[in-house]
């Protein structure tokens, strides 16, 4: 489903992707870890398309098609949905409308009519369910006001509402307790199929005892320096990333 | 020099303008050409408008409907306000005249006037001299002074003690003429003690011709009275509009204001409450929405007299194209004026890099004891909320709409009338996608 080949990539001049690849077919799990600065957000903002960020070699593909040329709106109705690690506040835009604007541009680009509005409140409704998400969470504005908790849960919330194909987890671990943890990888799993594919991206191996990989990457200075299985995510919870990058 | 025309005018046709209109406006005239003699109109060589050089805008042909001429009009037919369906009493000015033929509305309270300035002045002399004149000051305006000695007539709302006006009273200001005209409102609102009354004005210029309008309203608020005035404006681009708010409000009294630009040409707000009781409140918003090269310029004054009040500004703009915004925020406390709580807020959205916002926060405080602020930022959309809109699907046009949007909300939050807050919200979508309601046969906004 998606393929990177020799993906550089730099951030006001300076290169922080130095040459990744990555292939990642329907039904996997892959978990991205890495110290700080190795270039785990890069990645993900790369692959959603943040203008911030340029590609300067490599391509990338995603269910055959260019990713690179493709504007970011058109990622996501493509089915690319990235969980931000620090999902921006919008006051004044209800979350209503901004679901019901995303749901019916992916429904428009499949050519499909427009969600009628009872459906959409039901859709809304057996989303919040199936995760088992407060309702004033939906009642607001976007992320105005959530604590950290509460944003990740709304990112995974709006995961389940679009239904996306690729998912990129970034860093969804980060500031959330235990429980908060646990709510949130649930809410991924259950949205996993044989269909879809979901890169998880995080620097502790603790939402992997939750969300099990299929395949583990350790990336280190803008490079994937391992890949292993699910087991080299336990090693690097005893040894730490050291090993790794000073052998 | 500009002012010659005008003045001549004013000396040639003064019997005109007399006969007119009532004694009640007409002994003002006098001390209003003296000043206006000594000051004229305002120019850019004055601080205080220095982006907006208001004498030029009447270096042109000007008729002036002194003879009171009728405008062939039925407003009911011709027109259809864009905040129709609200439950509100309704009420026309067709350029400065009350419109005398208006249908019956619910009855109103025992004891409350609506209805021309004319008649009031008439039936209510003592109220009206006690408040007509008294309120504005044109000793430093000399746009009030002008308005002066021309207005013939206008809307008077009076609300005597203990009166609550449940819903709302709605004033349309009709702008109509087959030349070049400029028009002169007046507007008084009175409000008794432990009186209640919203009333909101929407203006709109049917024809396609240049207005220059000057309006003159002045509120009074007695103790424990809360007045509401909102204002909308849906002018053509061929309108140039002076408007002057003088508000004076005892203890225990609430003023709300709020001014929404939705469409215009060039707009010159300037208001000035006075608080001169204590434990009273003022709201000040406003919100203008500009492209191609439209104007906006609010300018408030506002002067705690006394301790124990507070007040609160919030003023947006949103500029686009070639428009030009201009913000000068005036807080003056007094010296006795302690425990006073300001706040100020102004916020400008640039959407082109040609629109122009001039800001300016002005605080003079005299008093120790007191909590004031202002925040004052000029900026773009949220770049990172465009992005996380976009990485949801929704392409970038649509989501700088949303922003838009979302930046106007706590302005009509201030209306404290829910069903206009929701219709405001509707029109200023419209407005952002560039299909705002043509008013009736107005065929003149593009």
């Amino acid at each position: 489903m998606l393929e990177i080949k020799n993906l550089h990539a730099i951030v006001e001049e300076k290169e922080i992707l130095k040459g990744i690849n990555l292939d990642v077919k329907p039904g996997e799990i892959h978990a991205v870890m890495g110290p700080n600065g190795s270039g785990k957000s890069t990645l993900a903002s790369v692959l959603a398309g943040n203008p911030k960020f340029e590609v300067t070699r490599g391509s990338i593909l995603f269910k055959g098609n260019d990713l690179l040329e493709m504007e970011p709106e058109d990622r996501a109705r493509e089915g690319l949905f990235l969980s931000f690690q620090y999902p921006v506040e919008i006051p004044g835009v209800s979350m209503v409308n901004f679901m019901r604007a995303a749901v019916n541009e992916q429904r428009k680009y499949r050519g499909e009519e427009p969600i009628s509005a009872s459906d959409f409140l039901k859709l809304m409704r057996d989303k919040r369910e199936l995760l088992g998400i407060d309702s004033n969470l939906v009642s607001r504005s976007v992320n105005e006001g959530f604590s950290g908790g509460e944003k990740k849960k709304n990112e995974i919330f709006q995961m389940a509402m679009l239904n996306p194909q690729l998912s990129i987890l970034d860093e969804t671990d980060s500031g959330l307790d235990i429980d908060a943890l646990r709510v949130v990888a649930q809410g991924v799993n259950k949205l996993q199929t044989k269909e879809n594919a979901t890169i998880v991206i995080t620097h502790y191996q603790r939402l992997l005892e939750y969300i099990k990989p299929d395949h583990v990457h350790v990336l280190y200075a803008g490079r994937i320096i391992r890949s292993g299985g699910p087991d080299l995510a336990l090693e690097l919870e005893k040894r730490g990333y050291d090993w790794l990058i000073n052998p | 020099m500009i002012e010659q025309q005008y003045k001549d005018l004013f000396q040639q046709f003064r019997s005109e303008l007399d006969a007119n209109s009532v004694e009640g406006l007409n002994r003002h005239r006098d001390s209003a050409f003296d000043r206006f003699q000594q000051i004229g109109f305002p120019t850019s060589r004055e601080e205080d408008y220095k982006h907006s050089n208001v004498a030029r805008v009447f270096d042109t042909d000007l008729g002036l409907n002194l003879r009171n001429i009728p405008m062939p009009v039925n407003p009911y037919d011709t027109f259809k306000c864009d905040v129709p369906n609200l439950s509100t009493h309704l009420y026309f000015l067709i350029n400065d005249r009350y419109y005398d033929k208006t249908l019956a509305n619910d009855p109103l309270p025992d004891g409350v006037f609506v209805g021309s300035l004319q008649r009031f002045s008439e039936d209510y002399p003592d109220i009206f001299n006690a408040n007509y004149g008294q309120i504005a000051d044109y000793s430093d305006n000399g746009v009030v002074a002008y308005n002066t000695m021309f207005a013939q007539d206008g809307f008077v709302v009076y609300v005597p003690k203990n009166v609550t006006v449940e819903k709302p009273l709605q004033l349309i200001n009709i702008l109509r003429g087959g030349v070049d005209l400029n028009v002169n409102r007046r507007l008084l609102i009175i409000a008794e003690e432990n009186a209640q009354v919203k009333l909101l004005v929407c203006d709109h210029a049917v024809d396609d011709v240049h207005f220059v309008v000057t309006q003159v309203t002045e509120v009074s608020a007695a103790a424990h009275a809360q007045v509401d005035v909102y204002e909308l404006e849906e002018n053509s681009s061929k309108v140039t509009r002076l408007n002057n708010l003088f508000s004076e409000q005892m203890e225990h009294s609430h003023v709300a204001t709020s001014a929404i630009t939705l469409h215009n040409g060039y707009t010159r707000n300037n208001y000035r409450f006075r608080i001169l009781g204590e434990h009273a409140h003022v709201d000040a918003g406003g919100l203008a929405i500009c492209d191609g090269s439209q104007h906006i310029d609010n300018f408030a004054f506002l002067d705690h007299a006394v301790p124990n009040c507070t007040s609160n500004e919030l003023f947006k703009t949103v500029l686009d194209d070639r428009a030009t915004g201009v913000f000068c925020g005036k807080i003056l406390v007094e010296k006795d004026a302690q425990k006073t709580q300001a706040y100020q807020n102004n916020r400008n959205l640039l959407a082109s890099s040609t629109a122009q916002m001039f800001s300016k926060p002005q605080l003079e405080i005299y008093a120790d004891d007191v909590k004031c602020s202002h925040g004052l930022t000029t900026g773009q959309l949220d770049e990172e909320a465009l992005f996380y809109m976009r990485a949801r699907g929704i392409d970038k046009d649509e989501a700088k709409l949303l922003l838009m949007v979302a930046f106007t909300r706590d302005v009509v939050d201030l209306v404290r009338i829910d069903t206009l807050q929701d219709r405001l919200a509707m029109l200023i979508e419209k407005r952002f996608r560039g299909e705002l309601m043509r008013c009736g046969n107005c065929n003149v906004c593009k």
